[in-house]
């Protein structure tokens, strides 16, 4: 295949520096040892990191967004696990229809999404509730824990299962002792990227939170609103190395390209 | 297979999709449901929602012209968003994928990784690079002579699209990247051997081919684009309202739900129109592709 040529690279060059500079700045402006936003030019100071000790609400909506992500991915497995297994195996009146209804929280608008929540949580009495939380973000990551995981189930070697099944294995045995471990790396990439896609989402929960059940990206999109003052971009960079960690972790395990684009997706 | 083991199969698909069919219809197919019946309901200042059927909010919508207005800004910012996206992703997508191998995983992982990162986050990026008429970027387009006086980024949609385009960049370049992942490299080799100029390559062999990539990610990012809020709240502010910001304030400064839940409603249903008819479109338009 031909190389790139000059007038590519500098292309590319630029396109990846654009791509970086806005997560380079806050990370930068969250070291500064002015009191004020500005880059760190004479040298590099914690202060602002130190800062964020004093804002206990920071400190709680971390905790409300680390307690949600964990849950709600967890519980979204609970559910999609099954599910991608019967879209996976069995071919059935309304396969097509259920996979699409499964994925459709993709395809709907968070901010209608975070409006229907909210009127259908202020009815059922449980407007604010931390409980309300845990159900919106189940529905919003059930698509990604579902894909992994049906990407797994997909291509899984069943001969395994079949001798399991020669041997006497029971039902629920064969799902612990040999499908669940051989699905087991889709699974827990579901999970991660069902926490990722949990613990940023901002649009949906601004509806749903309130004093108390605030999360960290909804209690950074209110501060923000307010006044940007270097707090705010070391509260960020916090955000961003959780974040890159567990990016990192996914690559590793996983391959990056292979859960973003999803491949897999109604198992065909 | 025995009958008993036969029905246990026909039964097992329908067994392990019921707790999440539940759930699906449960808690979000009936919540949007509401929102749709909430829109037809009256609201007061005095009196709070109340539950009749009338269309004083569509009505409302159709007829004052701020609504026409904010529609209009939305679809526009998130034509150009898509504009810029493809203009610039899809060239990116192909110099990666002729890059080597260990570069190659690198920097899709530079490009690709934002995606996961916090809007809010490297929304708060921007609002930084632009900050005020002698912002960063200011700075740096005027130290090389691109402009003479500064642009006014924050609060304009100037600033909206190149901040919501950075967002949406990872979608358009996975998509066009999904695309070159088809095309067979030995026919490029075939064109220049048969003598065709890089550009007459670019033109009538790469740019057919990754077409359907470029368009469906084009679809993904203006739908993505048209019902963004993180963005243009932050770049916006309070003034510069698209339907998501919007719908926001109805619902948690003004509390007119009624009025909220249909300017989503509408939205909702304009952007699946849009989706479904250009997937339509251009499923048609490379058949051949998609076979």
């Amino acid at each position: 295949m031909r190389r790139n040529g000059p007038l590519a690279l500098i292309f590319h060059t630029i396109f990846v520096i654009v791509m970086v500079a806005p997560i380079l700045v806050v990370c930068l402006v969250a070291f500064t040892p002015e009191g004020f936003l500005s880059l760190p030019t004479n040298g590099f100071s914690l202060r602002w990191f130190r800062t964020i000790a004093n804002y206990p609400e920071f400190i709680h909506a971390f905790w409300v967004s680390l307690g949600l992500g964990a849950l709600s991915s967890l519980v979204a497995l609970l559910f999609a696990v099954p599910a991608a297994l019967a879209i996976a195996r069995y071919r059935f009146r309304g396969r097509d229809v259920l996979a699409a209804l499964f994925l459709s929280p993709l395809m709907i608008p968070h901010v209608v999404l975070g409006i229907a929540f909210l009127r259908f949580f202020t009815s059922a009495g449980l407007g604010g509730s931390f409980a309300a939380l845990i159900i919106a973000h189940v529905i919003i990551v059930f698509p990604f824990a579902l894909r992994l995981t049906l990407a797994a189930a997909t291509g899984m070697d069943r001969s395994v299962e079949m001798a399991a099944v020669s041997l006497g294995a029971g039902s629920w045995t064969l799902f612990r002792r040999v499908t669940l471990p051989l699905i087991l790396p889709g699974v827990i990439s579901g999970w991660a990227l069902a926490f990722i896609q949990s613990f940023d989402d901002l649009t949906m929960t601004v509806f749903l939170a309130a004093p108390g059940t605030e999360t960290l990206p909804v209690r950074m999109f209110l501060y923000i609103q307010d006044n940007i003052d270097p707090l705010v971009t070391s509260v960020s960079a916090c955000v961003i190395a959780i974040t890159m960690t567990a990016l990192i972790l996914l690559d590793r395990f996983y391959g990056l390209d292979r859960v973003l684009a999803g491949k897999g997706d109604t198992g065909r | 297979m025995s009958m008993a083991a036969e029905e246990r199969s026909a039964r097992a698909p329908w067994a392990l999709t019921a707790p999440a069919l539940m759930l699906f219809v449960g808690v979000l197919l009936i919540p949007l449901a509401m929102t749709v019946m909430l829109s037809f309901h009256d609201w007061g200042q005095y009196k709070g929602i109340e539950p009749v059927f009338i269309l004083k909010n569509w009505h409302e919508i159709a007829t004052d012209p701020y609504y026409a207005e904010m529609f209009w800004r939305t679809f526009r910012i998130a034509i150009l968003t898509t504009l810029l996206t493809a203009l610039l992703g899809a060239p990116e997508a192909y110099i990666l994928n002729r890059m080597s191998g260990r570069w190659k995983s690198f920097f899709l992982l530079v490009i690709l990784g934002p995606l996961l990162i916090s809007v809010v986050a490297r929304t708060l990026g921007w609002a930084l690079l632009f900050g005020g008429n002698n912002g960063l970027v200011n700075k740096l387009l005027m130290s090389l002579g691109a402009i003479r006086s500064p642009i006014p980024f924050m609060f304009t949609e100037t600033g909206m699209v190149v901040a919501l385009a950075h967002v949406m960049m990872p979608f358009m370049v996975l998509s066009v990247w999904a695309a070159l992942q088809r095309l067979d490299p030995q026919i490029e080799n075939a064109a220049m051997s048969l003598g065709a100029s890089p550009a007459t390559i670019i033109r009538r062999i790469i740019m057919p081919q990754i077409m359907p990539g470029v368009l469906s990610g084009a679809i993904i990012v203006f739908s993505l684009s048209a019902s963004a809020f993180a963005t243009p709240a932050i770049i916006g502010g309070r003034r510069l309202k698209v339907a998501a910001t919007l719908a926001y304030d109805e619902f948690l400064n003004t509390l007119n739900w009624p009025l909220g839940a249909a300017v989503a409603t509408l939205l909702l249903v304009a952007l699946v129109l849009i989706v479904v008819g250009s997937n339509a479109l251009i499923e048609r338009r490379y058949a051949e592709v998609f076979r």
